[in-house]
């Protein structure tokens, strides 16, 4: 089999959980495109493993190994990535990514502070309209 | 799985050189990995892009699940099933816990993506571009030959991975149990929170809020 | 205790009398008299035991060097001859007689005991630069004294005369310091040596480079201390600080340290002939210029004011014509009964309630409320118009006798010329000194209107010391026996020729002026004209404070008032109008100095408010713009940052590839 068939295939999931990691609003939907980045480094890993261990006679199958190991990394990621989601859940009633902005700069210098609070219940409404 | 045999069978019978192995006379493996790999990316890509939040999760199951048969497919076995163990059995299953726990909204939401979204593209596709360029420029030629006995089974990764990795293996299980204490310490309802009046009242409003926006729809 | 010793206590003890009282005037106010009176009192005795050992001889010269200063040694030196020893008796007389006169006067100023302190460090700075025989520690008591007259003129802030008087007087005063200083320098530099001694054994020997410059220099700085033309605008003004402070001014100290440094350092002046005339010239200008502008004044303190600057006139014309004996004599005697002058003017001024000769003309009885002032005060008149036998007329008669001599061609000492000027300035003065010293006293004690106000017995200590100073108004003059002993030996005895001329332009003066006085008195009562300090009962310093306050709302101007009954208004006629504001001297110099100064600020102000700050506007104007897209940029939306951070790593990687494959 081409290499270059698991290569290529690696690259564009790894695209595609890139382009969900920026676009998607909801932190969740961000964990699930960071699973999908991962594994594609996974199929990354498993396909050189097969090439190198036929070719270049190696036993050492570090590239299983490490897939090994990063799926036990992502399935903990996983857990303390939902627990923080629900932390901020529970502290500002919202998951979105978007109005987390605590660190933005605000309007006033000395506004800093309240902007992410200030801010969520506008867009909230807003959003209410937009379904409504 | 008797057609990736097979495939390797007839593989086997042509000559080794890479040279003589064309894009344009794919093997049957190579049909079978192409398939695969084009359900498994059209899921990723409906996984991204979908308004539905929940079927998201389902589409990211397919995905993996794609996934854990190219692995197959690579002769890699032990990698395969525990991917489905894992990601498909627990991991998504606690991703559908956090968005039900996050009270995400049943049905199409318009607002899944974030206004970043064209960015986003410009970005993904970019790195695609030059991803897919530079991975094909450079294994354009390289050949993996999968006969003979499978590269990752569980005897041979078992082998490899307690004679090999026995130590990187057990500060994983380190790594796990300091997650696990990790996520329970921010899962568990801080006491600070509830006292400030301002904390406790912001995620109510929200609430509420939320509640509204469904009763209106 | 040696000589040496006790010329050393001799400024030390006032001076410590002044730190103590600044640092006990609030804890212990009981102490603050005696620490006032009594280091002056013993000042004064040391300074007479020093005057008695150093009798006229050899100068006493004793130095110490502190520490090397490098390639000119500054030393603590003494040099004390026959003039240091008699001004230094003059210097403790007077401020002992100031500050007992001032427990008095100042008796309920809640200022008083730094206004003692400030007195006694006066006095102490005048006493080192009388003793001093370092031109550097000379300097040291020239500036504290300068420092003082600022506080002291300055004492009654809440009046703006008083503020705006103090700073002109430490302004103009500072005007001359500056080439006063570089003179010195100067003078140090040409002789190595900042010892008085030093420098005059350079002077000696001809090794004076710049002998011209120099002089001039120092000519500058002595004009500011000394009040001569044209830097004598302060002193009319200074008489907005306390009667006492006045008199310790124009008697002994500050006027009269420009007079002495002239005479300690005469032959520096002498090496330069066009120094001399400068010299003559300017007193000449100072002396009659400032008898006409007394001719004119309406503040009684004014008068004596302007009187003091025409009397430094005559002691710098003795110096111009290289007769320095003269000038101290002449700087002694004066002293004496201007001290006398003005101590007996604040006496009058709390008894009437008004410092305007205009007021006092229009009351009756002032004599009879206040004897001793008239009786003294008379005295010290007729020194100041030089009516033989009085003080006055001893020592003013050495000084035309010395113009005299050169200018009939004796010019050793002096170019004959400034022989000439101080002779013609110093005979016409005398007419004019004569006129305004009987119409002071006519108009004072010879008013006719209503009656005086009576407050009750002056204090004692303010009327003893009067009758102490009426002593040497009167009977000084007779010292011109013994004096050039203790001098360069030149002979002080009147000359026929200059007394007669003297004395009878003198009695001429006094008589014109008595004949307008009688012209004119009768117009008094017409006019009545009045302003009397709102608290006649009140402390004296109080009194005046509020008679130099209300002189201005009252008659329009501080130096002047529309008196129709003034003898010399009828006697000046046109010039009146131009010699009560002496000579519109300060309009010149506000023309000249001050609205170029300001006009300069403000072309400062514009150039850092408008140009220089446009610069730092700029400059701060396009990292406030990058600052402000920055900011735009930080939008805390973490997806917005992964984007471009993932963007850069994309353009990075495709360049880093693009370079390394070749294309």
């Amino acid at each position: 089999m081409h290499l270059a068939y698991p290569a290529v295939l690696s690259a564009l999931l790894f695209c595609t959980g890139l382009y969900g990691v920026l676009a998607r609003r909801n932190a969740i939907l961000v964990l699930m495109s960071v699973e999908l980045m991962l594994n594609a480094v996974n199929l990354n890993l498993v396909a050189f493993d097969v090439w190198l261990s036929r070719t270049a006679r190696d036993t050492l199958h570090s590239g299983q190994a490490l897939t090994l190991f990063t799926i036990a990394i992502a399935a903990a990621e996983i857990g303390i990535g939902l627990a923080i989601v629900l932390a901020v859940y529970r502290g500002r009633g919202t998951s979105d990514i978007d109005k987390l902005r605590d660190t933005a700069e605000g309007p006033a210098p000395d506004d800093s502070r309240g902007d992410g609070t200030e801010e969520a219940p506008v867009t909230g409404d807003e959003k209410a309209e937009a379904t409504a | 799985m008797s057609l990736a045999a097979a495939t390797a069978a007839a593989a086997r019978a042509t000559t080794t050189a890479a040279e003589s192995h064309g894009f344009l006379s794919p093997t049957g493996v190579e049909i079978a990995f192409l398939l695969v790999g084009l359900v498994t990316f059209g899921a990723a890509i409906v996984t991204v892009t979908t308004k539905q939040l929940v079927h998201a999760a389902l589409w990211l199951v397919m995905a993996l699940g794609g996934l854990a048969v190219e692995y197959l497919l690579l002769t890699a076995e032990f990698i395969a099933w525990v991917q489905v163990l894992i990601y498909v059995g627990s991991v998504v299953v606690l991703l559908l816990f956090g968005l039900m726990l996050t009270k995400a909204p049943i049905g199409r939401s318009p607002d899944a993506d974030s206004g970043n979204r064209w960015v986003a593209l410009t970005v993904a596709v970019a790195a695609a571009a030059a991803l897919v360029w530079v991975v094909v420029d450079a294994f354009r030629t390289t050949w993996v030959d999968l006969k003979g006995p499978a590269a990752g089974s569980t005897e041979v990764t078992g082998a490899s991975l307690f004679q090999n990795w026995v130590l990187p293996f057990e500060a994983l299980s380190v790594l796990l149990l300091a997650a696990l204490v990790g996520a329970i310490v921010l899962s568990r309802k801080a006491k600070a929170d509830a006292t400030t009046p301002a904390d406790a009242a912001t995620p109510a409003g929200a609430q509420s809020r939320r509640s509204e926006k469904e009763g209106t729809r | 205790m040696t000589t040496t010793t006790l010329a050393v206590l001799v400024p030390l003890l006032p001076f410590l009398g002044a730190a103590a009282g600044l640092l006990l005037g609030r804890t212990a106010p009981g102490y603050v008299r005696p620490l006032a009176v009594l280091p002056s009192l013993t000042s004064l005795v040391l300074a007479v035991l020093v005057a008695v050992r150093q009798g006229g001889g050899q100068a006493i010269n004793a130095a110490t060097e502190l520490t090397p200063t490098g390639s000119v040694p500054i030393e603590l030196a003494l040099h004390i001859d026959g003039f240091a020893a008699l001004v230094a008796v003059l210097v403790g007389v007077v401020a002992s007689c100031v500050q007992i006169y001032s427990t008095g006067y100042l008796r309920d100023d809640p200022r008083y005991p730094s206004y003692a302190a400030l007195v006694s460090l006066f006095t102490s700075a005048m006493l080192l630069v009388v003793y001093s025989g370092d031109l550097i520690v000379l300097l040291v008591g020239w500036e504290v004294m300068g420092i003082c007259s600022y506080f002291l003129v300055g004492h009654y802030w809440e009046t703006p005369e008083a503020r705006a008087a103090s700073i002109k007087a430490f302004l103009v005063t500072k005007l001359g310091d500056v080439p006063f200083l570089i003179g010195l320098f100067a003078l140090g530099t040409d002789a190595g040596s900042f010892r008085i001694t030093t420098v005059l054994g350079t002077v000696a020997s001809g090794g004076l480079h710049h002998p011209t410059l120099i002089a001039l220099l120092l000519l500058a700085g002595v004009a500011g201390k000394s009040a001569l033309f044209p830097l004598h605008t302060w002193l009319p003004d200074a008489m907005a600080g306390p009667t006492p402070v006045s008199a310790l001014i124009h008697a002994a100290t500050m006027v009269a340290a420009g007079i002495y440094f002239v005479a300690r350092l005469l032959p520096v002046f002498q090496a330069s002939s066009a120094a001399m005339v400068v010299l003559a010239v300017m007193a000449a200008v100072t002396m009659a210029g400032s008898a006409l502008a007394a001719l004119a004044q309406d503040d009684i303190k004014r008068v004596l004011a302007y009187s003091t600057i025409g009397q430094l006139g005559y002691m710098a014309g003795a110096l111009a014509v290289g007769d320095r004996g003269a000038a101290v004599f002449h700087l002694l005697s004066h002293g004496a009964f201007k001290a006398l002058l003005f101590l007996a003017a604040g006496v009058i001024i709390h008894a009437s309630g008004t410092n305007s000769l205009a007021v006092m003309s229009r009351m009756t009885g002032l004599r009879s409320r206040v004897p001793d002032a008239y009786w003294t005060m008379t005295v010290a008149l007729l020194a100041l118009a030089a009516i033989p036998p009085f003080s006055g007329f001893f020592s003013k008669e050495a000084v035309l006798g010395a113009a005299e001599h050169v200018a009939t061609g004796h010019t050793e000492h002096a170019p004959g010329s400034a022989g000439w000027i101080v002779l013609v300035a110093g005979l016409v003065t005398a007419v004019l000194t004569a006129a305004y010293a009987t119409r002071l006293w006519l108009l004072t004690f010879h008013g006719r209107g209503v009656e005086a106000p009576d407050h009750g017995k002056e204090p004692r200590s303010m009327t003893a010391v009067l009758w102490v100073l009426a002593v040497p108004s009167l009977a000084f003059g007779l010292a011109y026996g013994p004096l050039p002993d203790w001098f360069d030996g030149r002979d002080l005895t009147p000359v026929l020729t200059t007394s007669v001329l003297g004395t009878g332009l003198a009695l001429v003066g006094g008589i014109i002026t008595y004949g307008a006085w009688r012209h004119t008195t009768a117009l008094a009562p017409r006019i009545p004209l009045g302003a009397v300090a709102a608290h006649p009962d009140a402390d004296a310093g109080v009194v005046e404070a509020e008679a130099i306050a209300s002189h201005a709302p009252a008659f329009g101007d501080v130096a002047y008032a529309a008196d129709p009954a003034d003898p010399g208004r009828l006697l000046l006629g046109p010039l009146h109008r131009h010699a009560a504001v002496g000579f519109h001297l300060d309009a010149v110099y506000n023309v000249l100095f001050v609205r170029p100064v300001q006009a300069g600020a403000a072309l400062v102000r514009f150039l850092d408010r408008e140009v220089v700050d446009t610069y730092v506007r700029g400059a701060a104007a396009l990292p406030r713009l990058l600052g402000a897209a920055v900011r735009r940029a930080q939008t805390g939306n973490v997806q917005t940052y992964v984007s471009a951070l993932l963007a850069g790593t994309v353009v990075l990687v495709v360049a880093a590839l693009l370079v390394a494959t070749g294309a």
